[in-house]
This record gives C-alpha cells, structure tokens and sequence, in this order.
C-alpha cells in the first residue's frame, strides 16, 4: 500500500550542512591572507570588550579576538580532517583486516573492536596524548584513533551483511580471491553509509580537538586552534566574555555545519517511508437507502474506508451478522477484507479514514465515540501474527487479562485463574507456566490459540479473526480452527473470520462474502460455495483456483490471469471487467450493484441480468 | 549498530543448552568472563602507556633538562631498567594488591588520590544519566505520540532543529557559556568548585544537554517505530487509556531499542564529565588526569585511566543488565561487549 519514495539527496538539510562546510573551507583558504597580520599585531588595547574595531574583543597582548578566530580557522579543520582521515583509513583497514583474516580473528577481532567502542573516546584520546606528549600532531592521532574502532565496527559488519548476499557468493563460487571481493565487490556497495559515518566522524574531531586543545592538551603556543582561543578566554571571562564566546560560537557553528551534512546524508541513504496524514479516525455517517436489519447482531451499512488523498481503499460495504453465525470474508490481498474488519473494530492505521452510515454490535454504536469498556469487551480480536501480536517485554499473563482487569475491574488473581481456564479450554500446555512466561516462549500456534483465549476472556457478543492461522505453520492450523469453532458452539460467539484461503472459508463459516478491489461482489451460503453454485464470475474463478481432493491431479490449476487494480487505478465500471471473460461493454462502464440471486445469496454482476434475458428470450 | 553476524546468530549448542535452564545464569557467566577480559585488557593497555613513550620513556618523563643522576633514578623508580617481563608482572601484581604506585607530583599513593576523587566523579556522571534519562525518554516519547502519522509537522521540524543545534554544542563551550549566564551575570550558581549542592547544577547541565538532545532523538525515533507496532494495536484494542498505553506497551519496547543504540552514549558521559570537570575546577578525576598528563605524573595516568575504564565498563554492564530486564530476549541473543 505504501510505495517507498524516491531517493531525494538535495534536502534543505544536506544543502544547508554542505554551504556551511563549503564556507568553513573557503574561509580556512582565505583567513590568513586576509587576518593574518592582524591576528599577530600587538597592541597597546588587552582585553578589550567586544566593540566595532573588534568584534569578539582582545586579548591579553592586545591582539584581534575576531581576527585569530578566522586564521584558526585553517589549523582546527586541517586538524579535524586529518583526525578524520587517520580514523577513517585506520579503522576500515582495520574492519577489512579483521574480516578477511578468517572465522577464528575474525570473533575476537570484533570483540576487542566492541571493548573499544564501549570505552569513552576522550579517555582514550587522553591515554593517546600522555603516551605521545601534548601537541597538534599527537591530537590529529589521538582522536583519530579514538574514532577508529567506530569504522571498523561499521566495516565489519557492512561486510558481513554484503557478504550474505548472493553475488558476492556467486564471486566466492568463481573463486574470486578474497582481497578482489572486498575491493570489487564489498567495498563499493558499503560507500555510503562509511560516507556518512566519515561526516559524523569530522563532526566528533572537531569538537574532540577542540575539547583537547582547550584542555592544554592540543595545539601549543604560538600556534592556535579554536579551542586554545576559548581556553584563553575562558580566562578572562569574569570581565570580558567576548573572547570566550567568538571561538565558542566558531566550534558550535562548524559542527553544526557537519552535523547537517551528517543527518542529511543519513537520510538520503536511509528514506523514511511516506508519512499519510491524517486526523482523529472519527467515522463520518454516510446516507444510505439500505433498510436496517434489526435482527442482526452486527450492522455494516455502507462502510467505506479512505486514504488521506482521498482515494477509496473500500467502497460502499454492507453486511449483517446474525448472533451465532460464522461469516466468512474472502477476497485476495489488496481486497480491502482485513480494512473492513479493522474499521469494524475501529483499529484503522494511521492515516485511514473510515465511512459509514451504520456500524453497529448489537446496541453498541461503533460510528461516534463509542464507549471504551464496551467496545473492549464486546468485540473480542484475533490478529493475524501472533508473534507479532503480543508485546514481546510483557509476561503473558497480563497481556491477556488485561482488558478483564482494566474495564471489568476483576482483580488479578480472579482474572489468572479465569485466563488459566480459558487456555485450558483452548488446549493451551502448561497454562499457570505460560501465563508467567513472555510471548516468546511459546510456539506460534500456542501463542495464536492464547490470543483466542484472551478475545474470549471478557465474554464478547462478537470475534473479529483477522487471518488467523495465515502466519502458523499447516499443522497447527487446524487447532487454531477448531479452538475459533469451539468457542462458536459452546457460547454462541458469533465471529468474522477473514481469509484468502477458500478451503478454511468454506469448511468454517456459514456464509460467506466474496470482496474484490474494495468492493463487496457476492454473498452466498457456504452450501453454495461448496457445492460451486457461485453467481459471480470472480467467485467462480477463485474457487477454480482452489485444489480440491476431487479434482483431476494431473491439469495445472486455472489461474485468474491479470491481477487487481490499484485502489487508485479503479475503474468506474466493474472492477473486475479486466480479467472476466464474461466482459461486455457494460461492465466496463457502469458499476453493477448487489442484486439477490436466492436465499441468503447476492452477487454485483451485469452478467446475471443478461443471462436472466437470455433465458427469458429462449422460453 | 549490531548487525548479528553468523556466530552470533547462531549460539553453538551447549550455549543454547545453558540458556534454556535460566537465561539469566549464562548470561551473568558469559559476561564476568567478559569483566575479566576487559580487566586484562586495562591493565595490559595502562602498562603500555609507560611502555609505548617514544624513546626513552625515563627522559621524557624526566623533562628536557633534568640530569642523568634524576633520568636513572627515575628508571629504577619506574622499573625501566627490568626486563619487560617482570616490569608487567609486577604492575599487574600491584593493581591486583590495590597498590597502583605513588605520584611523582607530591608522593601520594595512587590509591588514595583516586579515593579522594572518584565520588566527585561518580556523583556528577550519575547525576548526569539520572538526568539525561529523566528528561529524553518523556520528551522524545511525547514529540513522538504528538507527531504521529505526519502531524504536527512544525513541532516536528522545530524538534529536530532544536536537538540539533544544542546538541551540536561541546560540553566544554556550553560550560562557559552558562558560568557566563548563571555564575556570572545572574549570580545564581557558584561558577568553580564542589562546595555545595548548587555547585552540582552548571556542571551536570553541562554534561547532559548534549546527550539529553541525542537520546531524545533516538527515543523520538524509536517511539516512532514502536507506534507502529502490530502489538501495539492488540493493545489499542483494549481501549486502554493514554497513559497506560504509552507507558505500560509502548515504553519497555521503546527502552530496549534506545538502550541497545545509547548505551554508549551514557558510558560516554564518562568523558564529558572528564572535560567538564576542568570548566568548573572540580575535583575530580578529569582533573586529576589532565593535570597529570600536563606534569608526566605516569602512576596518575595509569590509576585514573584503569578506574575510568572500570567505570565505563560497569555502566554498559548495567545497561545490559537493565535491557535483560526489560526484554529477556536480549539476554541469550547478543553477546556484546563485557
């Protein structure tokens, strides 16, 4: 549904980090022509305040504050990339050393690399200089190889999910060697993310540098850097604060600059999906000329589902349930069946606006503000994945009572033993264990059949099974269906089961509803469906593609050739005119509606009337 | 960050064995096995300090104009002159007694300077990550609930502009610039020293903006991602209130991801607070060791390099051990540093 965006590289953030940096080697160039002079005059004027011959003030000896900040300019970001460089060469070195030198190396090279990481870098930069002696040189490498352990971590792990790809496999089978693998083949595809670890890498250099020379331990006079200036000043900053925060406002300014570029890169390499916007999910009522159907115990009339541009996911949907009855919603992904559900529960994702001119559960009006203990307990769901499902930081336990305590009020040891039953109920091993267990622990059909358990907890009139046996493995599945049934008979729980799988539709439920691109197009008891007595072509066409065990084994199984139309690529006429073979013009421009074909059936396909005709015109 | 690569994807067999009777117990014994290695590894890399000086480490340390007579002197009070054998073992055998040498400065033992020291230490860094955690876990959480789904995008811009720049600020520049705010012109906190509990507020603040503004932003980040959870919509299913929603299912998760990815960032305030202690004067072992490192006091480096390192070591320790707590499943995966 979400189509990733393009690549954008050029963002506002990416250009503005890029001018700053661009400006910061401009003026690095440029400064000590210009200031050069001034930065060295002694004069008669110490420690003046900032003023408009000196715009950050002077220092003792009188010299321009505002002028030495500019010339530092050259020597803290000659320094800042030279850090960069000896981290960046160091440290992919490094990586691609530890990677190559095989399995054995390879673990305790990225143990020592984790030891390394987990040890603050300025301590380790302080190690550095009091081994080598304070001064510029010994601080380039000092941070430098501070920042080492950073790339090669990255290097290491960037190779190693490279080298899980088939084409460097397929380079390994031809026997390519493995220093060629990592030039030709590794290193080019891991450019970008080292790129924007290299901006962030310049970022940290400079302000560690920065950090050292204002600690003493850095550039040593005459020479300056901008942190040797804010070390000076910070002397005087009592009566004369100027000189302090030019070269202050220097390092802030230029790491900002990197910083950008940084986040910018960052996110270019990595584009976040599309973000839908969109308001409270209030549903808005829609006139309707269906007649009420008060003896249902679930009501959808007219139920449509919107994307925030206003492009139609689910059209016009209508259906009742009966207390007790199963009811099956079947249709291919893209089919809009699980969006109808969710707007039934009113647990639409973000940025989905629901539509409807009825949604009811027996009294509960589910169009306004629905009441929260109601809805909660009322309609009991089962999501699709249960591994996914369940907050994996959580104990089970209180996963499934919760709703039991939160809008019943039952007391936790009244809702355990409630739950304990229930798994038990659901055939769930172990059930007073698993209740003090996390998600995790338990396998993917015991974790779907305690989702059962925990819909059922609170007594719902209602159970919304959103393909609930999709993501478990075929033999469990059956369990997971009997424990749904089982709820069913014993406490005539009614239950919308969702599945693209006609087989469980049809050996479940007791009618069924065909959707197709958003749309409702049949109705039919499950008698029908499983004698094949299908009206609408698409139905037909879906249970053809189902294998049965009646069926001859040695004929592929028809296809539907084509596939769905995107929602906003919907025609006006029949959705599924494309790919019916039954298709006249007609269908391609007007919308066929619901019509009844027989007790308890309806089906939205011109095809019917003309075959009415047909059979009018021969008698 | 951690890509799980093969090994680490797949434990070998006794490993998966031992995790199955308490995830907890394995997991303690891999990483005081892991404490150990990093034990070897300070002591072995503080001995190198000395070791690695380029060429004669006795007249360096000694200065440019000290005589033969001190130079020599010095070599025998080092151990320069022993074999590089015993030279190690007699450090290592000393830090293992808890006799870490004494100042060339002024002769104290090691030990006792470091004693001295570490709790001004301790108290700013812990301080610090009470603070850090206290203020970005709720700020990022809630820029996250606000701006769900691409709302509030001006609070969003605004959010990440503002992260950026202050968190772009040094703590050694932002230091000065609030002794020149509050010490100075406001007079609301004393600039220098460890005197009273007021002196506690500029350098703390120093130290935590920074990570304040990083960790919000990968909470902000997290948050994010955690909303779109499928288990927080089994969750949004209960009708649950706000506040139990978004502290009871979305917290724990989001912690998890933030501590895996920031965990470093609080070990790192170790080193902040090293350079904020200079800005303040405070008498810590930031100061301590940048003193030392200034006057070639070696014992001092080597003392104060170790227990930092220790330190930083027992603070992502606790990092994973609260992250087992929040998620048991972290505890048999990752196998991460010691």
């Amino acid at each position: 549904m979400t189509r990733p965006t393009p690549r954008r590289l050029w963002t506002p953030t990416l250009i503005a980090g890029l001018a700053g940096m661009a400006a910061l080697i401009v003026l690095a160039v440029v400064a000590p022509w210009i200031w050069g002079d001034r930065a060295d005059q002694l004069t008669q004027q110490v420690h003046r305040s900032a003023s408009g011959d000196h715009w950050f003030g002077t220092d003792a000896l009188g010299r321009d504050v505002f002028a030495r900040t500019m010339v530092a300019t050259r020597l803290t970001l000659v320094t800042s990339l030279g850090a960069t460089a000896v981290a960046a060469a160091g440290g992919i070195a490094l990586g691609a050393a530890i990677w190559v030198s095989g399995p054995r190396v390879r673990e305790l090279g990225q143990r020592l690399i984790d030891v390394l990481i987990s040890y603050p870098s300025v301590i380790f930069a302080l190690v550095v200089v009091a081994v080598l002696g304070p001064g510029p040189g010994t601080s380039v490498a000092a941070i430098g190889l501070a920042s080492c352990p950073a790339f090669a971590r990255l290097t290491t792990n960037l190779a190693a999910s490279i080298a899980g790809r088939d084409f460097v496999s397929t380079a390994r089978l031809l026997g390519v060697s493995p220093l060629r693998l990592l030039r030709r083949h590794i290193l080019p595809n891991i450019a970008e993310p080292l790129l924007v670890l290299v901006s962030v890498a310049f970022t940290v250099s400079l302000k560690a540098l920065s950090g050292l020379s204002f600690l003493g331990l850095g550039a040593q006079p005459p020479s300056y850097d901008w942190g040797r200036l804010l070390s000076t000043g910070l002397e005087g900053l009592y009566t004369n604060p100027a000189p302090a925060l030019g070269p202050a406002a220097a390092i802030v300014l230029a790491g900002l600059a990197g910083g950008l570029v940084g986040d910018g890169l960052a996110a270019a390499a990595n584009p976040a999906a599309p973000r839908p916007r969109g308001r409270r999910a209030k549903i808005e009522s829609v006139l309707t000329s269906r007649a009420p159907a008060p003896e249902a115990l679930v009501e959808v009339g007219g139920l449509s589902v919107r994307r925030a541009d206003g492009t139609r996911l689910v059209e016009d949907v209508s259906f009742q349930i009966r207390p007790g009855e199963i009811v099956g919603l079947v249709g291919e992904s893209g089919s809009g069946k699980s969006l109808t559900a969710m707007a039934l529960a009113r647990l639409l994702p973000e940025g989905l606006e629901p539509e409807a001119a009825t949604l009811r559960v027996d009294d509960l009006d589910l169009t306004g503000a629905a009441d929260r203990a109601r809805t909660a307990t009322e309609i009991g769901i089962v999501y699709q994945d249960p591994s996914a499902s369940f907050n994996p930081t959580l104990r089970l336990g209180g996963q499934l009572t919760e709703a039991l305590r939160v809008h019943q009020g039952v007391r936790r040891g009244e809702a355990n033993r409630r739950a304990i039953q229930r798994l038990k109920a659901a055939r769930v091993s172990l059930p007073e264990r698993r209740m003090r267990q996390h998600p995790h622990e338990l396998s993917g059909g015991m974790r779907q059949r305690a989702m059962i358990a925990s819909a059922l907890l609170t007594g719902p009139r209602l159970i919304i099974a959103d393909e609930p046996t999709t993501a478990l493995d075929v033999t469990v599945q059956a369990e997971v269906l009997r424990s749904l049934q089982a709820a069913n008979s014993g406490e005539g729980t009614a239950i919308l089961l969702i599945s693209h799988d006609v087989a469980v539709i049809s050996s479940m439920c007791d009618r069924v509803l065909v959707m197709y691109a958003g749309r409702l197009v049949e109705e039919l008891p499950v008698a029908d469906l499983r004698a094949g007595n299908a009206r609408h072509p698409y139905t037909r066409a879906l249970l053809a593609a189902t294998p049965t065990l009646h069926g001859p084994v040695d004929e592929p199984l028809p296809a539907i050739h084509g596939r769905p139309p995107q929602p906003a690529e919907r025609p006006s006429g029949c959705a599924f005119a494309p790919r019916c073979p039954l298709a006249r013009e007609q269908c391609r421009e007007e919308r066929p509606v619901l019509l009844k074909t027989g007790p308890g059936g309806a089906a939205a396909c011109h095809a019917l009337a003309w075959s009415a005709e047909t059979a009018g015109s021969t008698q | 960050m951690t890509a799980p690569t093969a090994a680490e994807a797949a434990p070998p067999p006794a490993a998966r064995a031992a995790a199955a009777r308490s995830p907890w117990v394995s997991f303690l014994l891999r990483r005081l096995a892991g404490l150990v290695a990093v034990l070897v590894t300070l002591v072995v890399g503080t001995f190198l300090i000395v070791q690695l000086i380029p060429g004669d480490p006795a007249r360096t340390i000694a200065g440019s104009n000290a005589t033969p007579e001190r130079i020599e002197q010095l070599r025998t009070q080092l151990g320069l002159d022993q074999p590089l054998w015993t030279q190690f073992t007699d450090y290592a055998g000393g830090v293992l007694r808890g006799d870490l040498g004494t100042s060339f400065a002024n002769g104290q033992p090691v030990t006792q300077i470091i004693g001295d020291r570490l709790p001004f230490t301790a108290e700013l860094a812990l301080i610090a990550i009470v603070l850090v955690l206290l203020v970005s876990v709720p700020f990022g959480m809630a820029v996250a609930v606000a701006c769900r789904g691409g709302r509030r995008r001006p609070l969003d811009t605004g959010f990440s502009a503002v992260t950026a720049l202050a968190g772009a600020i040094p703590e050694y520049v932002l230091g000065t610039v609030l002794v020149l705010a509050f010490a100075i012109t406001f007079k609301v906190f004393p600039a220098a020293g460890a005197a009273s509990l007021g002196a506690l507020v500029l350098p703390v603040l120093a130290i935590s903006v920074g990570p304040i503004c990083t960790m919000a932003r990968i909470v902000r980040r997290e948050t994010a991602a955690v909303l779109e959870q499928d288990y927080l919509r089994t969750a949004r299913g209960r009708r649950l209130r706000a506040v139990r929603l978004y502290a009871r299912h979305a917290l724990p998760n989001l912690m998890t991801s933030t501590l895996t990815l920031g965990g470093l960032i609080l070990s790192g305030l170790l080193g902040g607070t090293v350079v904020v202690e200079i800005v303040f004067a405070w008498p810590g072992l930031g100061t301590a060791v940048v003193n030392a490192i200034t006057s070639r006091d070696y014992p001092v480096i080597q003392g104060v390099v170790l227990v930092l390192g220790l330190l930083a070591t027992l603070l992502n320790l606790l990092v994973d051990i609260v992250l087992g707590l929040l998620d048991p499943r972290t505890l048999n995966g990752k196998a991460g540093s010691a």
